[in-house]
């Protein structure tokens, strides 16, 4: 076999051979021989230079023709702008009748009001309003004008070293709406690929400032301080890379989806060992906490330049509206001409401004209506201590109690159902006006929705009785009809 | 378009470039002298990066009095500027308790509603004395009172749609709506100059963001065509839906929208159109309902009709108006109205009040003086200046009028020489205009009279001379003149 393969292979070799030394292949082209070899190579030089001529192999690229376009575009449908509207967003909310105070007036009738963060009970109070009607009668109702163009009027600056001089920071920014002082305020500080830590519960002003800043986001669990533990952990350990980034610890001061407080001392502590820096959101709590309502800084005895950014919208405790943000005076500057909300929007209107220094004034001159808010707060907590089927996720002294049902019904949906019926006839049959923390598709928030109380100094003794009957009354009620 | 003249360029380039060199230069030693003391960030990232800042530190603050001067009166026709000095080269200002009596050309005041007025004011005290300052409480919660809904009637009424809903603020009205609206797999077609916060809005909404020349509908027609064919980028998926994003007038601008073209795309692309009226609506067209009644836009063929208060009415705010169910549907999801404070009560009665003095409703015709008066004030000063020479932006009708400056240098020197004479202009520098465009940008009001507007003139041209900005030639003066009586008169 092998001694065949060997015959073919000399036969082929002698053949091959042969015909280069023929006659015809001894060529001589400018003095080269063109022989044996040579006439093989220049043979395969031609087809090479032959490929390379040849333009290689592309599909052929036909761009659609007008026509095409056109019928693509024909063809093309739209979804609607909307979904369909079902019955659940035909909700409508009670019309007030009256200022919003502890008592309002709805359909003719006068009803208790749980539904306002009014914690101070300064709305309508009549050192806000003479100064409002000053204000108004001088500068009149808006500005006219982002704030650097000839939109900064005095009692703006006033109130922001007002803010500054009762919190005692350097420096301190107005901004005219308090949703956009967080969505605001974040992307300023903390661009891509810095590493912010956050509380899965912040409220969507804090969500959509995350999300513009398009930094890395990393949750804990809510409130849970072992969490936030093992989180700045695991980003500090197997991350060489993060010494290098800004590192931020992002909370609310009373959340307002659980109504419970930060444990300030223990965000500080765990900041500190791991070099983080804190964005503190007191918006809930400014004006409540602490003995003279300097906020959660004061209530935990944390310096509150410990906080590097504290910021807070104006239209709770200090009834009237707007936000500020505060801190060292490099971060407050940096602001005010890199945060969004701030440069490209018109300013708070003046007699805002003015209505907050006032509330400041009131604040610091009246601390009783801190300790009347206090006592308040313990008495619903006392008279709420044991509704059925719902429980208190809310911390002992925040000023929003907030109620869960104890056993959800498996679904947002189906739970929201309930409880709005609690406040629906709690509203209808015993004039008590609470409201259940709703939910917009776009709040990426899991925690479990309630009925939420907001508690004013304004409330009577007999208010929050009526508020606890009423809503054992009520939940007993409705529950027991689902079972 | 705007063209620069070569040498400007040139100039401009080559002034940001020394600006450039010497921050660069200054912040070195900065380096060097905080490496001799001792780093007081201890483990920490600078919270404000090096060159992040770099453009506030070193040019900025070099003419940051320009910018956020302090007022103590109303932003009427004429206001009091609170005098400022600074003691550490510009880096920190101080107020003083003088001020000075100036011309007001920087306001939005363009129906001179931003003073007390004698129809409005008293309405909104009176509505502080019913409902409070404000209400402490969101629009689904607790926060909805009878002047709400009554403003959300009288707004859809006036832009001339079937429902409204109103914001306590113009800026979260944007940012806030266009993620409800637009999601992934929606395309938002957005002009190339569109208000921030309209970019912010889409940014947040995770929807793909193309961008078409600024008021160029047959780009805007390319961009539509090759985005439908094409579908969504990878996946090749057709589009859910496209939006299209423009404004009423252009703010920095001046410019209006070429609204009828653009709508007519839209309807043959089956793409949805979003108004950002927040300049035009009550400064523009013959009732005051901004640009679809200037220029003849139908405003069914309009999807969302967007716009602001803080402008023409002198209050606080933004609307959306549009079909009943979007609004129903906006109501229910969007969080500006589950999160955000309602609008403050005497702000939505200041709102009611004007419309009803623009509409003649107040019984007087003060609404139809003062829209005529604006058009009047805003078309002379429009052509006086593209008389003197200045390179104007912009159409005419509008109220906006920017001047182009261009050189850094000439920020500060037009804006403080025509203060020390008396009339407040805004400059207008980045982050709110590219780099190279700088400009002054004038804002005529229907509170400015005659004699306003002339003096305003002798001053900005005496100036303009001074600082080299007359980009054209001149007309010859006498005619300038005779001209300008006739149109005064």
């Amino acid at each position: 076999m092998a001694s065949y393969g060997l015959n073919m292979l000399n036969s082929t070799v002698n053949w091959v051979t042969q015909a280069l030394d023929a006659p015809s292949a001894r060529a001589v082209v400018f003095g080269v021989h063109i022989g044996g070899h040579y006439f093989v190579e220049g043979l395969l030089l031609v087809v090479i230079l032959f490929l390379l001529s040849q333009k290689s192999y592309k599909p052929p690229k036909r761009p659609l023709s007008k026509k095409e376009i056109d019928e693509l575009c024909d063809d093309w449908v739209p979804e609607p702008l909307i979904p369909s509207i079902t019955k659940e967003m035909q909700y409508q909310p009670p019309v007030l009748e009256s200022a919003a105070g502890p008592h309002v007036v709805i359909n003719g009738k006068e009803v208790v009001n749980f539904a306002t963060a009014d914690y101070l009970g300064l709305v309508g109070h009549e050192k806000v309003q003479e100064s409002c009607t000053a204000a108004l009668e001088k500068y009149g109702v808006g500005s006219c004008g982002p704030r650097g163009f000839y939109g900064t009027i005095d009692v703006h600056l006033d109130c922001e070293s007002r803010i500054s001089k009762f919190l005692g920071t350097p420096d301190s920014i107005l901004y005219s709406y308090g949703l956009s002082t967080m969505f605001s305020a974040i992307p300023c500080f903390a661009k891509k690929g810095d590493v912010i830590v956050v509380d899965e519960g912040v409220h969507w002003g804090i969500q959509n400032g995350l999300h513009l800043s398009r930094s890395t986001i990393v949750y804990f669990k809510h409130n849970d301080m072992k969490s936030l533990h093992d989180t700045l952990e695991n980003i500090t350990a197997d991350n060489k890379r993060a010494k290098k980034l800004r590192r931020y610890i992002v909370v609310e001061s009373v959340y307002q989806n659980s109504g419970q407080i930060a444990p300030l001392d223990e965000i500080i502590k765990l900041k500190e060992k791991y070099r983080f820096r804190v964005f503190l959101d007191e918006s809930n709590s400014f004006g409540v906490l602490g003995q003279s309502g300097r906020g959660l800084t004061e209530y935990c005895g944390v310096p509150v330049d410990k906080i590097d950014i504290i910021t807070a919208a104006m239209g709770h405790a200090l009834a009237t509206e707007g936000g500020f943000c505060t801190g060292s005076t490099r971060v407050v500057d940096h602001q005010r001409l890199s945060s969004s909300g701030y440069v490209f929007s018109a300013s708070l209107p003046p007699y805002l401004a003015s209505a907050a220094i006032t509330a400041i004034d009131m604040i610091e001159e009246n601390p009783d209506l801190i300790k009347k808010l206090k006592k308040n707060i313990s008495l619903l907590l006392k008279g709420l201590s044991n509704v059925e089927g719902l429980t208190l996720t809310s911390s002992p002294e925040s000023p929003i109690v907030f109620l869960k049902l104890e056993q959800s019904t498996g679904s947002t949906k189906g739970d929201m159902e309930v409880l709005e019926e609690i406040a629906e006839r709690a509203l209808k049959e015993d004039s008590v006006f609470m409201v259940t923390s709703k939910r917009s598709i776009l709040d990426k928030c899991r925690l479990p929705v309630g009925i939420r109380l907001f508690v004013s100094a304004g409330h009577t003794e007999a208010d929050l009785t009526k508020a606890s009957e009423c809503l054992k009354r009520v939940s007993a009620l409705v529950l027991k009809h689902r079972d | 378009m705007i063209a620069i003249p070569y040498l400007t360029a040139l100039s401009t380039y080559f002034s940001y470039g020394l600006l450039f060199a010497f921050g660069q230069l200054r912040d070195f030693f900065r380096k060097i002298v905080d490496w001799w003391r001792a780093s007081t960030l201890d483990g920490y990232a600078p919270i404000c990066l090096g060159l992040e800042d770099f453009y506030i530190r070193r040019l900025y603050l070099r003419i940051q009095d320009c910018f956020g001067r302090p007022i103590s009166s109303a932003p009427d026709a004429w206001f009091d500027v609170v005098e400022r000095y600074s003691n550490d080269n510009n880096k920190t200002l101080k107020r003083t308790t003088k001020t000075s009596k100036c011309l007001n050309l920087g306001s939005y005041n363009y129906l001179g509603f931003a003073a007390a007025d004698e129809y409005c004011t008293p309405r909104a005290i009176e509505s502080l004395k019913k409902f409070a300052a404000s209400t402490c409480s969101t629009r689904v919660d607790g926060g909805t009172t009878m002047l709400h809904t009554d403003l959300e009637e009288c707004v859809a009424r006036f832009v001339g749609k079937p429902a409204a809903v109103v914001f306590g603020m113009g800026y979260v009205t944007n940012s806030a709506i266009l993620p409800i609206l637009m999601g992934k797999g929606g395309l938002i077609i957005s002009d190339s100059l569109n208000h921030n916060s309209i970019v912010n809005g889409a940014r947040g909404s995770g929807a793909t963001i193309r961008v078409f020349q600024h008021n160029t509908p047959s780009h805007l027609e390319t961009v539509l065509r090759e985005q439908i064919a094409e579908g969504q980028p990878r996946t090749h998926r057709p589009w859910k839906k496209i939006m299209v994003i423009v404004e009423g007038i252009y703010s920095m601008e001046g410019e209006l929208c070429k609204l009828p073209e653009i709508v007519s795309i839209c309807k043959k692309y089956k793409a949805y159109v979003y108004l950002d009226e927040a300049h035009s609506i009550g400064a523009v067209g013959k009732s005051g309902r901004g640009v679809c009644e200037l220029l003849g836009v139908d405003t069914a063929d309009v999807d969302v009709m967007m716009g602001t208060f803080t402008k023409s009415f002198g209050s606080c705010g933004g609307y959306i108006a549009g079909s009943k169910e979007l609004v129903q549907y906006l109501k229910y999801t969007c969080p500006a109205h589950l999160y955000g404070t309602a609008i403050s009560p005497p702000g939505a009665q200041q709102i009611i009040s004007s419309i009803k003095v623009i509409l003649g409703e107040d019984g007087s015709n003060r609404g139809a003086q003062k829209l005529a008066r604006i058009r009047e004030n805003s078309n002379f000063f429009r052509s006086e200046l593209q008389k003197m020479g200045f390179e104007v932006l912009g159409d005419n009708d509008s109220p906006v009028m920017p001047i182009m400056l261009y050189n850094p240098a000439k920020i500060p020197a037009f804006s403080r020489e025509c203060l020390r004479q008396k009339v407040a202009v805004v400059t207008v520098a980045f982050p709110a205009t590219p780099l190279l465009l700088a400009r002054a940008r004038i804002c005529i009001s229907a509170a400015h009279t005659k004699e306003d507007l002339v003096k305003a003139l002798e001053v900005i041209s005496g100036v303009g001379d001074l600082v080299g900005i007359k980009y054209f030639p001149a007309e010859p003066n006498k005619q300038h003149q005779e001209h300008g009586t006739i149109k005064l008169e």
